[in-house]
């Protein structure tokens, strides 16, 4: 079975992100693999530990420097990468998801396609459904445990109120993973050299042979979020804090 | 005008205040038309308190499945075709995770813009703001071409009465149910007390907790102050707390009226998940903890004696 892993390579979440003015922030920062895509990646290769004669493929929209996001993923033990490369950093979700679509669909056919649950730069939760309505395939995102047997996948996945929901959908499909899921493999020295050896396609969008991008959502603007200010610190002892908390927050902040 | 649908959740004929939140967001320009989308029987049950925030039209929707509740698929269909009947503009709802889900699957079937945890939407002009990089930046986007799906973060618009007369509009839609994805059980989790996505005070506490016994000390506090326990991942990932519990970015986004965090540093990953509540409270034991540094009011001491002393001092007045 073709498993089709999409991988993100996004700034890390620790970093400080400068916007530079309009769409555009200061790249010079350290990227990673988009931390969901991590669980993604880790259940995939588990899939192919078990089951012989299974191909993991890990599939990227984004610029050259992507690339390297794909190298960690072969170092991580997928057996080959694809990147879709693109001149800008923000895609538009739909049209990242026809690029996905179409670059999975000319490489092979997907018994399973994983995602994470989110990327964690754009936020837009979206990806996975996007792709399961272009390749007509049942999906179901924020999965925290997965199964396999004859044809069926069972997940469960975490909703509100500390609830969980046991899903079953017939393969093949989409799952959109989430942390808890797995704990995914560190790459050691030697997987990264052997990573070097194994195969990295790039494609190009017009290679894909789809209509000109669309932009049903445009991002005009990325603006700093200013920090909230040093608090008022109380100190003194734990009776005469809560006082004054207590004090403040009915008098000052209103809120009790 | 735009025509507005609002995607509402109910339990036996209950709303979650949050869904009223997303009606008052979509009632914001009295020009706009609210339509509140429900599934099932419980429309007329629903009838006062919605036309109460400003639905003018309820739309009960309903499917050939008598189970649509197992059938995400199914109602993701069926909510579309209703957004084709009544000739919507854009449909909201509530960006928690079932919201998300159905937001989600309805954009997709539909190939329309759909932004998700939204902070700001100004409806007039489709433009709308979300937080990028773990609420680093705040993102401005533009929706091009109808129609809309737009999901609100829980708890970011406020719940105003703006009161309407609504009448109630059957949708019976014509959709194929299959059977290829099925919901098989709904299972309770370990975290137990209220959910911090809902709730409107929430106290949370870090990896100094220690245990998951030491976690009574928050709950105690919790039961006095009405509010929802929380945890930080590596409180959660110490085993202290459930995952449910998790405030973060890898756990759940949340803007209560008050946030306090009990024995957390504040990291960047926590903030992510609440720097959106109205006000901070920090307990910390290190006069030089980030959290200090972008909280409201901060409590220089050792969170198991000022917790259980911040419960000491709430009881009395909540009992009166
Ligand atoms: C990709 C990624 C995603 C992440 N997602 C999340 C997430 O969703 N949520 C999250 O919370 N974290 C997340 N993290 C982890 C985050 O970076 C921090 O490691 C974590 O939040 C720290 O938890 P903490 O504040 O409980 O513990 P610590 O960092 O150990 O801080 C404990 C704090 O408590 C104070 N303290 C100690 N003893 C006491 C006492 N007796 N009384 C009062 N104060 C005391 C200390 O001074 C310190 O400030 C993520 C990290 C990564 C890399
Ligand atoms: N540019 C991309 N390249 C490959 N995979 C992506 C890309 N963007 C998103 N994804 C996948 O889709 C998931 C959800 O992303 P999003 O919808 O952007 O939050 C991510 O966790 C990735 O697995």
């Amino acid at each position: 079975m073709q498993i089709y892993v999409c991988i993100k390579h996004v700034p890390d979440t620790a970093a400080n992100i400068r916007p530079l003015g309009g769409t555009d922030f200061d790249e010079t920062v350290k990227f990673i693999m988009n931390p969901y895509d991590e669980y993604a990646l880790e259940q995939a290769l588990q899939i192919r530990e078990k089951e012989g004669g299974s191909e993991v493929i890990a599939v990227t929209v984004g610029k050259e420097s992507a690339a390297v996001t794909l190298r960690f993923a072969l170092a991580m033990g997928a057996d080959r990468g694809i990147l879709v490369k693109t001149d800008r950093y923000f895609t538009d979700s739909l049209e990242t998801s026809r690029l996905l679509q179409k670059a999975i669909d000319m490489d092979g056919s997907p018994g399973l396609i994983f995602t994470g649950k989110q990327s964690v730069d754009t936020e837009g939760m979206q990806i996975p459904f996007r792709l399961a309505a272009l390749f007509d395939l049942p999906v179901v995102v924020n999965v925290v445990v997965f199964s396999m047997a004859g044809g069926t996948v069972t997940v469960e996945r975490e909703m509100e109120g500390d609830v969980r929901e046991v899903i079953e959908m017939s393969i093949p499909c989409i799952v959109g993973t989430a942390k808890g899921l797995n704990r995914p493999r560190c790459p050691t020295l030697p997987d990264m050299m052997k990573a070097k050896k194994k195969e990295l396609k790039v494609v190009n969008r017009a290679d894909l042979q789809i209509q000109k991008p669309i932009q049903t959502v445009e991002l005009l603007e990325l603006q700093t979020v200013p920090d909230r200010c040093r608090g008022r610190i109380l100190k003194g002892s734990p009776e005469n804090m809560v006082r004054e908390l207590l004090r403040l927050l009915r008098d000052e902040a209103k809120i009790l | 005008m735009a025509r507005i649908g609002v995607l509402i959740e109910e339990k036996g004929g209950e709303i979650k205040k949050t869904h009223l939140g997303a009606l008052t967001a979509a009632r914001q320009d009295a020009v706009n038309e609210v339509y509140a989308l429900l599934f099932g029987d419980h429309a007329e049950a629903c009838r006062e308190v919605l036309q109460r925030y400003g639905a003018e039209k309820i739309v009960a929707i309903k499917t050939p499945e008598p189970n649509p509740a197992s059938f995400p698929e199914a109602r993701a269909g069926a909510l579309g075709l209703a957004m084709d009947a009544f000739r919507l503009d854009a449909l909201l709802g509530v960006a928690d995770q079932s919201g998300k889900d159905m937001l989600a699957r309805v954009a997709s079937l539909k190939g329309a813009p759909l932004v998700l945890d939204c902070l700001e939407i100004d409806f007039s002009s489709g433009i709308v703001k979300k937080s990028h990089f773990s609420g680093r930046t705040t993102a401005t986007l533009r929706l091009n071409g109808r129609p809309w799906i737009l999901g609100i973060r829980p708890n970011i618009a406020p719940e105003i009465v703006h009161p309407r007369k609504a009448e109630i509009l059957t949708y019976k839609a014509p959709i194929q149910v299959s059977k290829r994805l099925v919901i098989r059980e709904i299972k309770q989790g370990e975290a137990g007390g209220p959910d911090v996505s809902e709730a409107e005070i929430i106290i949370s506490g870090g990896h100094p907790l220690g245990s998951a016994e030491n976690f009574t000390i928050l709950r105690d506090c919790a039961v006095v102050l009405g509010a929802a326990v929380g945890a930080s991942r590596a409180a959660v990932d110490a085993g202290f707390a459930a995952h449910a519990m998790q405030v973060g970015q890898t756990g759940k986004t949340v803007s209560p009226r008050l946030y306090i965090a009990c024995g957390i540093s504040g990291s960047v990953q926590h903030f992510a998940g609440m720097k959106t509540s109205k006000i901070i409270v920090a307990i910390n034991n290190d006069a030089d903890a980030p959290i200090f540094g972008k909280c409201d009011y901060g409590l220089f001491g050792d969170l198991f004696e000022v917790v259980p002393a911040l419960t000491r001092a709430l009881g009395p007045v909540r009992s009166k």
